[in-house]
């Protein structure tokens, strides 16, 4: 799995971070930040999740 | 494909309907039989526009997300949600009711106070507040009126710490936005009340300006208003939707889910006994689906034309999107009408989707999220005082919940 990050669409929901801490963090302003692009396995479901619920679609996945 | 649905004109169901008073938790019999039906539709509004009705899941997601649907007062088509909505909506405008990229320009200028790691350094300051008001309803008489004594004083406190507002002012601010988010408030009362709340952000930011403190009123004054970025009435403007948004919604969830629980004493328990933030965190996204309290329908108008499931909304035609249906679809939440905090209910659209999902949302969460683990266990025989049939239930205000919740222990 890869995971890319559109900060201009995130509008700071937040869910990412609460969903996938060690995949997702927020910047000062609460803009998204990847802290890893290719997250091991377990973190896979998380990561999907965080992807489906982001209501801006700043979250992109593919697979790897 | 599916087949549009072509009522007469003068057979138009009124929106928003009526709940029904045995179940107040249940959304209106007839926006539930809308869901069944295999497309959008329309409803008649009280100007007598007739905007499409959305109340699938998956039709509210992809609706509130679509670029081409304005969120945008402004504009003609829009289906305000009351006649004090559609007077006020010019001198209330802020970027709630805006569309990228003045919406975005705006929002950003605020959400850095909302950041996951802001809200967990003010939990402990919530936890406190929360202590304290149980304190003093634990030290007081009872039955007592639980709205008032705690659930409108919580998120009170915390909205008015994290913008600098002197809570000293709640009777102010909460006067005037019982008006704002009542349906039925005559269009001179709501533009009246957005006056003097705009009015006293204005003076509120001025004093900012002058000697600026550490919260979120002076971080506008200062950035945003002294480098000309924002008007101090725009300013104004957007510390009203702040105060009115941090306080009312989250009031209301505390005092409905609270009801809500005591009709579910099962599920109560699993508050009671959780120890866990994890089932606390998903009880909350439970309460947050089931109770849906945003009831009259998020509000839009097409920019142009958009064919969805086989039906063709025009450019300027209004929408609205029923969240609280969405949030019982079954084909994302099985066995919907059931409030069960242990099922995984993140995909709700109680806070919206697209770009304007609520801004507040982590504040919400956490709030919620120390409320609920600690007013049932510190207050364990918690019972309501009256009948839930004497309850008056807010079925005219922009957001649901009960005007009142006497309670005992």
């Amino acid at each position: 799995m890869h995971v890319e990050v559109d900060q201009p669409k995130c509008v700071a929901s937040g869910q990412c971070v609460l969903l996938a801490p060690d995949v997702f963090d927020q910047d000062d302003d609460g803009i998204v930040e990847l802290l890893d692009a290719d997250p091991s396995p377990e973190h896979h479901d998380d990561v999907r999740e965080s992807a489906a619920v982001c209501p801006a679609a700043a979250i992109r996945l593919a697979p790897r | 494909m599916t087949e549009t649905v072509s009522h007469a004109p003068d057979d138009l169901t009124e929106f928003p309907m009526p709940r029904a008073a045995r179940c107040p938790f249940d959304p209106p019999e007839a926006l539930r039989a809308r869901q069944t039906e295999a497309t959008l539709s329309r409803v008649r509004i009280w100007d007598g526009s007739t905007p499409w009705l959305v109340t699938r899941h998956d039709q509210v997601r992809a609706l509130l997300a679509d670029p081409r649907v304005s969120s945008d007062v402004t504009r003609s088509g829009f289906p305000h949600i009351s006649p004090g909505s559609k007077a006020g909506s010019e001198v209330r405008r802020s970027f709630i009711n805006m569309d990228d990229p003045e919406h975005s320009r705006m929002r950003r200028m605020v959400t850095a106070p909302f950041a996951i790691r802001k809200m967990q350094a003010l939990r402990p300051e919530v936890q406190r507040i929360a202590d304290d008001l149980i304190d003093d309803l634990l030290a007081g008489p009872k039955p007592v009126d639980l709205v008032q004594a705690f659930a409108l004083p919580v998120p009170s406190l915390v909205i008015c710490a994290l913008l600098g507002v002197p809570y000293a002012d709640h009777g102010l601010f909460q006067r005037h936005t019982k008006v704002l988010v009542r349906r039925s408030s005559a269009p001179e009362d709501v533009s009246a009340a957005s006056a003097a709340l705009t009015d006293y952000l204005d003076a509120l930011l001025a004093e900012k300006q002058a000697h600026p403190e550490e919260d979120l009123l002076s971080d506008i004054a200062t950035r945003q208003v002294a480098t000309g970025q924002l008007t101090r009435q725009q300013a104004a403007r957007m510390g009203v939707l702040l105060l009115a948004a941090g306080h009312e919604t989250t009031a209301n969830m505390i005092a409905l889910g609270t009801l809500a629980l005591l009709r579910n004493p099962d599920q109560l328990d699993v508050l009671r006994a959780a120890d866990d933030p994890k089932t606390v965190a998903a009880a909350v996204e439970e309460l947050l689906r089931y109770l849906s309290i945003v009831h009259s329908g998020r509000r839009r108008v097409a920019l142009e034309d958009i064919t969805y499931a086989g039906v063709t909304i025009k450019a300027g035609d209004g929408i609205v999107l029923a969240g609280e249906t969405a949030n019982r679809d079954p084909e994302v939440f099985p066995d919907p009408d059931r409030l069960d905090l242990g099922r995984d209910a993140r995909r709700h659209v109680a806070f919206g989707f697209g770009v304007h999902q609520c801004l507040g949302q982590p504040l919400a969460r956490m709030e919620l999220q120390v409320v609920y683990s600690t007013l049932y266990r510190r207050v364990p025989t918690l019972a309501l005082a009256t009948d839930i049939e004497r309850l008056e239930f807010k079925h005219d205000g922009a957001i649901f919940g009960v005007y009142e919740l006497p309670v005992t222990w």
